[in-house]
């Protein structure tokens, strides 16, 4: 390659010249901290996590064991229990949480000025703090006894005390609480941006044909904001499926293991060593996921067209 | 913010979408889903005040209360945190507590590494999204297609099924509990090389070119021309990725197993129990102050930061 003064043209030596003189080299420079990164810290996990829920490892031998790991998956009572309560949590955290961030923004989005500014940062608070606090914060609101903030505020209307955390009735619900706090501002203000791009003319031209409010949100808002809905929808599917710091903190998966969500159950076999175990369940959860995601965007798709 | 951040939204909807954007003036002719008609109706008018006054009185009540529960917790003796925890100061103001969590609980030990985690991670983020986004968006060498449709698959896979192996991977490379095993797997973010490189696609192609003729290189041109024009959207990933690395909390845990190198997020869950309740509260105080600094000084880039999520993983 030393060869630069003439070398023939339509010769390798002669392209890879030509390839490097025209800035192919430099560009391939600058492509390796992507290459790299995302080859080590971006494929190859997810493509190891796929051999690894085939095989059994203790990190010194290795050996194939085929489907062994997905039975073992299956054959735990735990994986029942796991799957019931990671979706009773998704259903109460959407049901509670879809509507919520969505009267929240559409009511900021009619503020002005100072009071909007005012709106938007509050929503956007709680998603500020870091989530080990929050958590340790709400299981301070949640003691069962007359030391917690939300026991106390029944006390005074003569209610309680609750036991929100260790009492099965309650635990799930406290769970789904804490993380709606936790994570509606972000989808607040997403909602925010979505609202501010609506055709204002939609909004008058409704309002010539005598819509109220109720029917510009309806016939306007709703259908103009579909898009982003449903893309939201989705994207809080996908999170609360993976619900993990909350419950592991918050419960610790009690009481009598109601509130074990999957990816506890994931962390219990990593945290034991069984990685083939481990591996086989977040394949099987993340396999679901991405066929949700996948059958989401063609029926959206339909939708929007 | 100029536009490409909010450039696209909701990919289903926003097609049949007017490029007509509100701007950070001229609020007095904004109009939204309740016109100066509707309120003319007197029933009406009443209705939606007091609405947005409960509306605001709840977001006051959620959003700010428990904030200030943690400071008034943080500077009460625990006692009085335990006896009534409505009550405000009962035992006297205690912000004593703040240097005791400080200096007695290692805090700030944990506050130093958790600086060292986010600061590291946010640099190398930034190289590795800069250079990704210059290559894919402008330079364009023939396998950039290749890399682009690798990476924007990464988003559609969920992060749970690496879990496991990037553990695994970070043993193998021999780097577990040093730094860089979180700095490097956080520098690698599919979402943030995507909203810079939808950024740099919207700066003028001529520029580039005129670069190209006067025989400029790339790494100049990146340097000279690319860096001042994407600072705004790198600085809104750069306070994304720092505040994110700032709250992680699980992967810290696996990665960081000395005591010595643990975060605030980590150590708190571990000292929670075990330490005083108005010390616990002062160090959680401590931990949360720096994000919500950050927030209020950059409200504009972390709203609109938030914003991109919604609009890109559509």
């Amino acid at each position: 390659m030393t060869t630069t003064d003439a070398p023939r043209r339509g010769t390798p030596a002669a392209s890879i010249v030509r390839w490097v003189r025209g800035g192919g080299l430099t560009t391939f420079v600058l492509a390796l901290p992507m290459i790299i990164g995302f080859t080590v810290f971006g494929w190859w996990p997810i493509t190891r996590g796929v051999i690894l829920a085939f095989q059994r490892t203790n990190l010194i031998t290795t050996q194939w064991v085929g489907l062994d790991n997905f039975h073992r998956v299956f054959s735990d009572p735990l994986l029942w229990q796991a799957l019931q309560n990671t979706a009773l949590y998704a259903l109460i955290a959407i049901v509670i949480g879809f509507p919520i961030p969505l009267l929240a923004a559409a009511t900021i989005s009619e503020m002005r000025g100072r009071t909007r500014q005012l709106g938007s940062i509050l929503a956007f608070l709680p998603v500020v703090v870091p989530p080990v606090v929050a958590i340790l914060l709400w299981r301070r609101f949640y003691a069962p006894d007359e030391t917690g903030l939300i026991n106390t505020l029944l006390g005074k209307v003569g209610l309680g005390p609750v036991g929100w955390l260790i009492d099965p009735r309650w635990s799930m619900l406290a769970l789904v609480v804490a993380g709606i706090w936790a994570g509606a501002g972000s989808t607040i203000i997403i909602y925010l941006a979505a609202m501010v791009t609506i055709d204002r003319e939609l909004y008058d031209a409704a309002e010539v044909d005598g819509g109220g409010i109720a029917r510009k949100v309806w016939h306007i808002m709703l259908p103009q904001l579909r898009g982003t809905l449903l893309v939201m929808l989705l994207l809080q599917i996908i999170g609360v499926f993976q619900v993990f710091t909350e419950p592991y903190l918050l419960t610790g998966g009690g009481p009598e293991n109601r509130t074990l969500m999957l990816l506890m159950l994931v962390f219990r076999r990593f945290q034991a060593g069984d990685y083939g175990v481990a591996s086989a369940l977040s394949l099987l959860l993340a396999g679901v996921l991405a066929l949700l995601s996948w059958v989401y965007l063609r029926v959206t798709r339909r939708w929007a067209s | 913010m100029s536009a490409p951040v909010n450039g696209t939204t909701g990919r289903a909807a926003g097609a049949a979408r007017p490029p007509r954007r509100r701007r950070g003036g001229g609020e007095a002719e904004e109009r939204t889903l309740i016109s100066a008609n509707d309120l003319r109706h007197p029933g009406t008018r009443a209705s939606v005040l007091s609405w947005k006054a409960l509306f605001l009185a709840i977001l006051v009540l959620v959003g700010l209360y428990p904030l200030f529960w943690l400071v008034v917790a943080a500077t009460s003796t625990s006692q009085d945190t335990l006896r009534d925890p409505l009550g405000l100061w009962g035992q006297g103001f205690h912000p004593g507590n703040l240097v005791d969590a400080w200096n007695k609980v290692q805090i700030n030990l944990y506050t130093a590494n958790t600086f060292i985690i986010a600061i590291g991670t946010t640099f190398f983020m930034l190289l590795v999204t800069l250079t990704a986004a210059y290559v894919l968006a402008i330079l364009r060498p023939r396998y950039a297609a290749f890399l682009d449709a690798a990476i924007m698959a990464t988003l559609f896979i969920p992060g749970i099924i690496s879990l496991v192996p990037l553990y695994l991977t970070i043993i193998d490379l021999e780097i577990i509990d040093t730094w860089w095993a979180v700095w490097l797997p956080g520098a690698v973010s599919a979402f943030n090389v995507l909203i810079v490189k939808q950024y740099l696609q919207t700066i003028p192609a001529e520029l580039f070119e005129a670069a190209k003729i006067d025989g400029t290189g790339p790494i100049r041109v990146l340097w000279h021309i690319v860096l001042p024009l994407a600072r705004p959207i790198m600085g809104v990933v750069a306070l994304l990725t720092f505040i994110a690395s700032w709250r992680d909390f699980l992967w810290p845990l696996l990665a960081l197993p000395s005591p010595a190198k643990r975060p605030l997020s980590v150590a708190l869950s571990l000292a929670e129990r075990s330490t005083d309740l108005s010390l616990a509260m002062a160090a959680m105080l401590i931990a949360t102050i720096i994000p919500i600094v950050l927030f209020l000084v950059f409200q504009r880039q972390f709203l609109s930061g938030v914003s991109a999520t919604g609009s890109v993983k559509g």
